[in-house]
């Protein structure tokens, strides 16, 4: 019997797990997912929880009610991978061995990295919205909230769903409109980014959104620490921020096995092949999702594309065929921008996000780059699209290689 | 026929303005580049951290990150943004004659 491995029951791993469990053969392959939690969360929803819009537990499913019955699940953490024996230790002592492992581990936050970020007033006056802990605590605090500057800070690139920290400051703006109190709140974005975004387009026309929106954006601002005790950020040179309440978006990293597996870069991030998903220099090893280094953004929509280049080229390795799938780094990302509008992006490693409109058979088109009420009914419908197709690896209308269909090239 | 000899040779940048041929560099260029970003001296700390980066470039195709540089380059992060101000990442590979890091997108 062989073993397929997957590390990590999230988005990318129970997508795997599902198209795997319709296509090895149960006489030739077993296939089990270790994590080591019992809930999914549907992370796209975190965002949506300090402003009230869902509560959490609308938003948490059981992991094993979307792994498929011949999938064997293990509940526990992973001490390390020792690839040169194609073995996976668990927390528990147990060795697994593989015949083929992915790697979907995840990326998660670490405000212990940042200089003064986590003490007395990390869930107090510091808050994050990245965790279902964090964004509880949040959503209790802005109940109650009287006012004053409101802080979001991204620490450091990448992050996970670069676009969320906009989203969370669009929807502070409307949210704080519909309780009567916009004028005593004061939003700023404090970002290392030279602009609201990365790529140039979209960095201009969000730019714009966060100005007609009245949020400040102080830009290249490098975080350095965090002085809880005078409320203000401090970067690397010195300059300095102040807030009342900060909004934190601490470096993201891989998992910490990673690191003890010694097979990652400084970020915990395992370094893979951006186009066949194979992790650099191991034999039978992949990467899918956030846990990779690769240049494409960290996100759902990402490891659903990534999924289909993986599958193809998973069948193919195991029957000794070279990869032949290639991803492009395709990204389509919806962005709510308050008030039931928003916007969506679709990119890849080559092209910017481009303004124009994105083609759905029987839904669409949706307006690209563009505020529209469909953009955020195309947001809000993604939840059910996610637990009842995506992670049970269905096809979706919408191709993992990216087209230019729709989109107004400058 | 007549010969005509060029004097000096346009060098060609990229969107983000720095270079668009890494064969272009050399280390007067990059004191000229230096000095365009305000940086008027290039002391053996900023040349450690110089070639670091073309060394990572070499190898791996894109530039290190700042949390990198600290880890591997033996210069920590206060000095780095001294002798770069305003980004160091940035600033240390557009003087290195190195695209922007990609870091994400």
């Amino acid at each position: 019997m062989r073993q397929m491995l997957i590390l990590g029951g999230g988005t990318a791993g129970t997508i795997m797990a599902n198209k795997l469990a319709a296509a090895l053969d149960e006489r030739d392959w077993r296939i089990t997912v270790v994590d080591g939690t019992e809930e999914h969360y549907y992370q796209p929803g975190f965002l949506f929880v300090p402003f009230g819009i869902y509560r959490m537990r609308e938003i948490v499913k059981p992991r094993r009610q979307y792994l498929p019955g011949r999938i064997k699940f293990i509940l526990s953490g992973i001490e390390r991978i020792d690839a040169a024996r194609k073995s996976v230790t668990l927390a528990s002592g147990e060795a697994l061995r593989y015949d083929c492992l992915i790697v979907a581990t995840g990326a998660d936050i670490h405000p212990e990295q940042i200089d003064g970020m986590l003490d007395e007033e990390w869930g107090r006056s510091k808050f994050d919205f990245y965790t279902p802990k964090g964004a509880d605590r949040l959503a209790q605090f802005l109940k109650s909230w009287q006012g004053g500057k409101l802080v979001l800070s991204i620490a450091e690139m990448p992050i996970k769903c670069p676009v969320a920290p906009l989203e969370f400051l669009f929807l502070a703006d409307a949210y704080f409109t519909e309780r009567g109190m916009r004028d005593k709140v004061d939003l700023h974005l404090v970002t290392p980014l030279s602009g609201a975004f990365t790529k140039p387009t979209s960095s201009k026309v969000l730019g714009e959104f966060l100005e007609r929106k009245g949020i400040t954006v102080t830009p290249d601002f490098d975080l350095g620490r965090v002085d809880s005790k005078e409320k203000k950020l401090v970067a690397w040179d010195e300059t300095e921020v102040s807030y009342d309440v900060l909004v934190s978006i601490p470096p993201n990293m891989g998992d910490p096995c990673i690191a003890r597996s010694e097979m990652g870069n400084e970020l915990n991030f395992v370094p893979t092949n951006k186009e066949t998903l194979k992790a650099d220099g191991l034999e039978d090893v992949f990467v899918l999702g956030d846990a990779s280094n690769l240049p494409s953004s960290k996100a759902g929509s990402v490891a659903h594309f990534q999924s289909e280049i993986l599958f193809q080229n998973i069948l193919e390795h195991i029957e000794g065929r070279p990869a032949s799938a290639h991803f492009d780094g395709h990204a389509n990302c919806f962005i709510e921008s308050g008030f039931g509008k928003g916007l969506l992006i679709d990119f890849n490693y080559e092209t910017e996000p481009l303004p124009g409109e994105f083609p759905l058979p029987g839904i669409g088109p949706f307006k690209l780059l563009e505020e529209s009420p469909i953009n955020h009914y195309g947001k809000m419908m993604f939840r059910w699209v996610y637990w009842n197709l995506l992670l049970r690896g269905m096809e979706l209308p919408i191709e993992a290689e990216m087209s230019m269909a729709g989109k107004r090239a400058r | 026929m007549g010969t005509m000899s060029i004097v000096a040779k346009p060098i060609e940048l990229d969107a983000d303005g720095h270079l668009a041929n890494r064969n272009d560099w050399n280390e007067d260029l990059a004191r000229d580049i230096a000095a365009q970003e305000g940086i008027t001296e290039l002391t053996p700390q900023h040349w450690a951290v110089i070639n670091f980066m073309r060394k990572v470039f070499e190898k791996e195709g894109d530039a290190p990150s700042i949390r990198r540089l600290t880890k591997e380059s033996g210069v920590d992060t206060k000095t780095l943004y001294q002798l770069f101000p305003k980004g160091p990442a940035k600033r240390a590979a557009k003087i290195a004659g190195l695209p922007k890091p990609k870091g994400c997108i």
